[in-house]
């Protein structure tokens, strides 16, 4: 219910008339509200992704019965989402206040040498684990300053830091992969590669995150806040909301989501290479915006991000069973990311 | 009482002179309307009282006691609340999450806190209704009209027990059947015992509304009277420099 809620404001949506309240009886009003809720909820993409990704299933089921609907492939199409998702989740953060960052790639491949350098100098694994994440909130509180502070477009300074931590990467890692894990090194691999219940740890991972972020966005002043910044910052900052340090936390969050995914990665795939992430960004973000983030600010969710990471996974592997060269997923995400943004400007311009 | 006295206030901006010498007086209850060409300092003078930069030179006493403003909260702080000439709203909020921002009222326990929507949304009814507004709460800003917009920056101003509002040209962009609306808001306002100072353009819009009017020309402050013992003509010759004083 939370996490389907993307919206900010839909919870008494249904209070449309300006009758008083003692005149309605409760189980009126509480159909109202169910039923506005459900209005709000058709209206909104994340319920036509949600659609679209249940279909997809449903065919793709009916066409490769033998391999699509199986316990084995529903493992790896969760598995190979989840990461993505723990990013965009980091990402609509940052796109819901107007800004985009597109470092989280690069930020991902620092932090996971990092970790590795941590682990192959024979430290135990929570340093490991500290470390990677230090490393990648340091990047976002870097990016957070110039955006926050010295009034840089985000485009342009995590531009620069998508340069920056990849050769960070590079030079730090010597070039080298890294996969001397260490004694503490199965400890760490279990982290990101284990399973409870039949579920990778990184899918947990994401549901919890997914569902953290979903109750900040929408029932915290915090959460308010950083609608608030995207949808009119000028207005936030008369109003008095710290917008400065909002994007300060934004950015620094963003890269803390890039450098979790890199530990779970990292620790799933049992090595460190420095060119880990590169060109993530463009699935992380076409993940919020398929999920119904507006790049102009203002508007997203935590399901949001969940679910338009989920749709782009789904696509690749019913492509890969369906014998389509895997090259060609590019070209559908990048449709997808147009139609996306058109069908929002169809509804936008119908509602005004 | 005067509420708010400004003495002898000056602002420059490097050679230009924004203001010089301006006595400027608010009362409980009294709408002034604050009228001059384009330049002549009025959004300035309303700046200096909203904290947005200090006077250069002169006084300002809000009861009596004077006061020095260093950023636009400790006016809010001290009752003066600003609404803005572009009407600083979020569109992608609801009317009384916009009225609430940043004074977001919430529950919960110890620093578990969460948003108290349903208590805001309420608030926020009670305080339209009290400016016989048909705005709703929970509906959000980007699809109201001018008018509605108006009640949610004024509810704003209400929310905080404000004693002065300064509006900045509040009738600039909106269609003549919501001017009626928000001069019939500004009427509450006054009737509520607050100070309300009102820059407008629109001669029909202060002579229907203001108690008092003061008219700048380039920075001095050349008529301060009740509106009874003035006419549009008189002002209009004020503002353009057809009349020297008044
Ligand atoms: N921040 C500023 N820096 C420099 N000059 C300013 C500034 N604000 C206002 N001025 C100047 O001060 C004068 C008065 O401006 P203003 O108070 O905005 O007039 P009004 O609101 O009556 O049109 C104008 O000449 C304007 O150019
Ligand atoms: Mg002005």
């Amino acid at each position: 219910m939370i996490l389907m809620n993307h919206d900010p404001s839909v919870r008494d949506g249904a209070d449309t008339s300006p009758t008083p309240l003692g005149r309605r009886t409760r189980a009126a009003l509480h159909m109202k509200r169910g039923l506005a809720f459900l209005r709000t909820w058709f209206a909104a993409q994340p319920f036509w992704v949600t659609v679209a990704v249940l279909i997809i299933c449903a065919v793709m089921s009916w066409l490769e019965p033998q391999s699509f609907p199986t316990r084995d492939n529903f493992f790896n199409i969760t598995r190979n989402f989840a990461y993505i998702g723990i990013m965009a989740l980091g990402m609509m953060a940052v796109i819901i206040t107007g800004g985009i960052d597109l470092s989280v790639g690069s930020v991902m491949g620092l932090a996971g040498i990092v970790c590795g350098l941590v682990l192959q100098a024979g430290h135990s694994w929570w340093l490991a684990v500290l470390a990677g994440l230090g490393s990648g909130a340091l990047c976002g509180l870097i990016n957070g300053l110039f955006v926050a502070y010295v009034g840089l477009p985000s485009f342009v300074v995590t531009l620069g830091m998508l340069a920056a931590a990849r050769s960070f990467a590079v030079v730090l890692s010597e070039n080298k992969m890294i996969y001397d894990f260490g004694p503490d090194g199965d400890i760490f691999n279990a982290i990101g590669g284990g399973e409870i219940a039949g579920i990778s740890n990184m899918v947990w991972l994401l549901l919890i995150m997914a569902f953290v972020f979903g109750f900040v966005f929408r029932f915290t002043p915090w959460g308010r806040h950083v609608y608030a910044v995207g949808g009119n910052e000028a207005a936030a900052r008369l109003a008095g909301v710290a917008v400065n340090r909002i994007k300060l936390q934004v950015y620094t969050l963003c890269a803390l989501t890039a450098a979790i995914a890199a530990v779970m990665v990292v620790g799933w795939q049992g090595s460190a290479i420095n060119a880990l992430g590169t060109g993530y960004e463009l699935r992380v973000i076409a993940s919020t915006v398929i999920g119904g983030a507006n790049l102009m600010g203002g508007e997203g969710g935590a399901y949001a991000a969940l679910i338009g990471a989920t749709l782009i996974e789904v696509i690749r592997n019913s492509l890969l069973m369906a014998g389509i060269d895997s090259n060609w997923q590019g070209a559908f995400v990048g449709a997808f990311i147009v139609l996306a943004v058109l069908l929002e400007r169809i509804r936008g311009s119908r509602a005004d | 009482m005067a509420v708010l006295e400004l003495k002898r206030i000056s602002k420059h901006f490097g050679a230009i002179e924004a203001l010089s010498q301006v006595d400027f007086e608010l009362d409980g209850g009294q709408i002034v309307g604050l009228m001059g060409d384009n330049g002549a300092g009025k959004s300035t003078l309303v700046k200096i009282m909203a904290g947005n930069f200090p006077p250069s030179d002169g006084e300002m006493l809000l009861d009596g006691q004077p006061v020095h403003f260093h950023k636009p909260v400790d006016a809010r702080v001290a009752g003066i609340e600003v609404v803005y000439q572009d009407l600083a709203l979020c569109n992608n909020l609801t009317a009384s999450a916009n009225v609430f921002l940043a004074r977001e009222q919430t529950r919960g326990f110890g620093p578990f806190r969460i948003l108290d929507d349903r208590a805001m949304n309420e608030r926020a009814r009670e305080l339209f209704a009290e400016l016989k507004s048909e705005t709703r709460p929970a509906e959000k800003v980007r699809t109201m009209s001018g008018g509605q917009r108006q009640a949610v920056a004024i509810a704003r101003t209400h929310l905080s027990r404000a004693k002065i509002v300064l509006m900045d040209e509040p009738t600039a962009a909106i269609s003549v059947r919501q001017v009626a609306e928000v001069l019939d808001l500004l009427r509450r306002l006054r009737d509520q015992g607050m100070a309300v100072v009102l820059i407008s353009h629109r001669m029909p819009d202060v002579f229907g509304v203001a108690d008092r009017i003061v008219v700048l020309r380039r920075g001095h402050k050349v008529a301060d009277k009740p509106i009874e013992a003035s006419s549009p003509e008189e002002v209009t010759g004020l503002i353009t420099g057809a009349i020297r004083v008044a």
